[in-house]
């Protein structure tokens, strides 16, 4: 779907990696340089691309990039 | 601005063989993309850091403890930045009766840092945050954190005022360009300790580096100006003198009035005016000469290229003319098109990309913060005017057979001094402005002027140099040590460009020479070290008669003074305080 793609791009952007694929259920368990601060590059990323702002409880509740989308959906729509 | 990510990749590039300063960064809340974004920046500006970074809150105890990491690191510059949100948190934990203390002992500690650390201190000052507690009544209540904390920013500038060494970072003036909005990532910060947003991140970055680069001689000094569209609304050529928009009548003359008031500030404190335009110069001219809503008069401006040929070569002429180097130059041209042209051709020179409407030129400029500097002298004040006077010297050398009979009637003099409390502002500066006559560029400050002229091991000479045609002010300086009984060496030699071939170098080694002999001194030894800038003096102690050491460091250079014969020179020496 969409926004999968364009998560993808941003993922890869972040982490600098042309070849990272990811799922619905990949964590940060998944990818090495997931770390806190690549979190943020993350979030600032996925913000300024949908034109979203995440609440601070948002940010903390996600386990993966399934939640991730789900909450992207709920502020798009 | 670049963006964050962008700075970080930068940390990928191979700096090997660029300039790197240790930095100590210290803060009370995250400091992690802080160091990014300044490590990447330092990149952007051609040189790299080393950074220290202490853990999260440990300023009090790094800074106090002599034995503490921070003290072993050894930084050429430590950066604090100590954040108004945990000032009011602290604020707010206080009992009532106790919070302008906290501010005091704030202060106290921030005064406390020039003794505790012999080194550069960058301190970030304080971005308000309006609690809305007293509303607006806070201006009158002394225990209101915004009152407390506005007297506080005005503290810290009282104490930069009366501390070279200690740097004010103005991460306020940030916040009020931005707004606190975009500044603080408030969801962010709930769970990250970040307090600066990532997109304002190289803003500020941009703003400590500015400190770091003009400290290590990197500043602008020369604004070079476009005529037709951004001096002036219109085209002189076609439009005519009553035609063109300026003042506050015709069009958007305002726009470019207030942008001319500004640069007429920046000509007042120093920068170089010229002037770059594709017009015939007589009608370039006219409106400098008869609008009478001008702000910028001719006298203001140090060279006048309006011709047909191309900005290139005009900017070329300008640079021999000035001869200072591109990366201390700034240009502006309202066409894109000039723009490019002239970055692909001098990508040294700093175009800055301004904004179609001319009513946004000046908050844009305002935005890159161009004319860092840290240091202001009275010799800032006539620059331009010497520079006009050095256009009239190139003509008066025109006029004379050889170079002698012109330097003969130059009729120069000299005043040699040791440094004082009225010329060291002004050593410190041509210490670091100088680059190309520079030995062996070290950069003193105020404070380490001071440190040679205490030292009995050490001496310093500075020279001013005047003639017929004005006085250019003090314009060259050698710092010697003693490295034993017989041998003395110079640490560093600097002159200002504006004297070049006037034999001034003869001149100085004569006085050098006799005052090192009256010390006991049997040799003289002098060094060379390259940078990208100065060249120009690679065969300086050859040419002066130093021969080089038999030892295998080739840069040394010996000269024997008891066979030294005095150099030709036709300057006469005014004893100043010796």
């Amino acid at each position: 779907m969409e926004i999968m793609i364009q998560m993808q791009n941003i993922f890869r952007d972040i982490f600098d990696n042309d070849s990272l694929v990811i799922s619905e259920q990949t964590s940060a368990v998944d990818i090495d340089a997931w770390d806190s601060l690549n979190n943020i590059q993350l979030i600032v990323a996925i913000e300024h691309q949908f034109g979203i702002k995440f609440d601070s409880e948002e940010m903390t509740s996600w386990k993966n990039v399934g939640d991730m989308i789900t909450c992207i959906i709920g502020k798009i729509q | 601005m670049k963006t964050f990510k962008e700075l970080k990749r930068n940390l990928k590039m191979d700096m090997s063989n660029k300039p790197s300063y240790r930095v100590a960064l210290l803060g009370d809340s995250a400091t992690q993309f802080l160091s990014v974004a300044l490590q990447g920046m330092a990149i952007e500006r051609g040189f790299s850091l080393n950074i220290f970074e202490a853990d999260y809150n440990q300023i009090q105890m790094q800074v106090m403890n002599p034995a503490s990491e921070l003290h072993s690191f050894k930084p050429d510059f430590v950066i604090i930045f100590q954040s108004t949100h945990k000032l009011l948190e602290r604020y707010s934990l206080s009992v009532p009766t106790q919070r302008i203390q906290v501010f005091e002992e704030r202060l106290n500690f921030a005064k406390s840092l020039p003794n505790l650390l012999n080194t550069h201190i960058i301190y970030f000052n304080y971005p308000e945050i309006d609690d809305a507690v007293f509303g607006n009544f806070s201006n009158s209540e002394e225990v209101s954190f915004l009152f407390q904390l506005r007297k506080l920013n005005v503290a810290l500038m009282e104490l930069f005022v009366s501390t070279p060494q200690f740097h004010i970072c103005d991460l306020s003036s940030i916040q009020n360009k931005y707004g606190r909005d975009y500044i603080y990532p408030a969801a962010i910060y709930m769970t990250t300790e970040l307090l600066i947003s990532l997109d304002a991140l190289p803003f500020v970055a941009s703003r400590a580096i500015d400190i770091i680069g003009a400290i290590k001689g990197s500043f602008k000094k020369c604004l070079i100006l476009d005529l037709d569209n951004t001096l002036w609304g219109g085209v002189i050529g076609d439009d005519g003198l009553e035609k063109i928009q300026i003042g506050h009548g015709l069009g958007i003359g305002k726009a470019f009035t207030e942008f001319q008031q500004w640069i007429k500030k920046l000509q007042q404190r120093g920068i170089i005016l010229a002037v770059c335009s594709k017009n015939t110069e007589s009608i370039a001219k006219e409106p400098f000469e008869k609008h009478s809503e001008m702000v910028l008069r001719l006298s203001d401006i140090a060279i006048f290229v309006a011709n047909w040929n191309s900005k290139v070569e005009n900017i070329l002429y300008i640079q021999k003319v000035l001869n200072i180097s591109f990366d201390s130059m700034v240009f502006l041209d309202d066409n894109p098109y000039e723009r490019n042209v002239i970055r692909e051709q001098i990508p040294l020179l700093t175009v800055p990309e301004l904004p179609k409407d001319p009513a946004e030129y000046l908050e844009y400029l305002y935005s890159l913060n161009l004319f860092e500097t840290v240091s202001f002298s009275n010799a800032d004040l006539d620059r331009t005017k010497q520079y006009q006077v050095e256009a009239k010297r190139t003509e008066l050398k025109q006029s004379f057979a050889s170079e002698q009979d012109f330097l003969r009637n130059l009729e120069m003099k000299s005043i040699i001094e040791e440094p004082n409390s009225f010329n060291i502002p002004r050593i410190a500066q041509l210490s670091q402005r100088s680059n190309q006559f520079n030995l062996r560029t070290i950069r003193y400050s105020e404070e380490d002027v001071k440190k040679i002229q205490d030292n009995p091991d050490c001496f310093c000479f500075a020279f001013t140099l005047e003639d017929k045609f004005g006085d250019n002010g003090l314009v060259s300086v050698v710092v010697i040590s003693k490295k034993d009984e017989k041998t003395a060496f110079i640490e560093n030699w600097f002159m200002s460009c504006r004297v070049l071939k006037r034999g001034m170098e003869n001149f100085v080694l004569n006085q050098v020479v006799s005052a090192c002999k009256k010390n006991g001194f049997m040799q003289l030894i002098g060094e060379y070290i390259p940078t990208p800038k100065n060249a120009l003096v690679s065969d300086h102690y050859k040419s002066l008669g130093f021969s080089l050491t038999e030892d295998s460091n080739e840069k040394l250079f010996y000269l024997d003074l008891s066979t030294f014969e005095p150099r030709k020179t036709f300057i006469s020496a005014n004893q100043g305080n010796l």
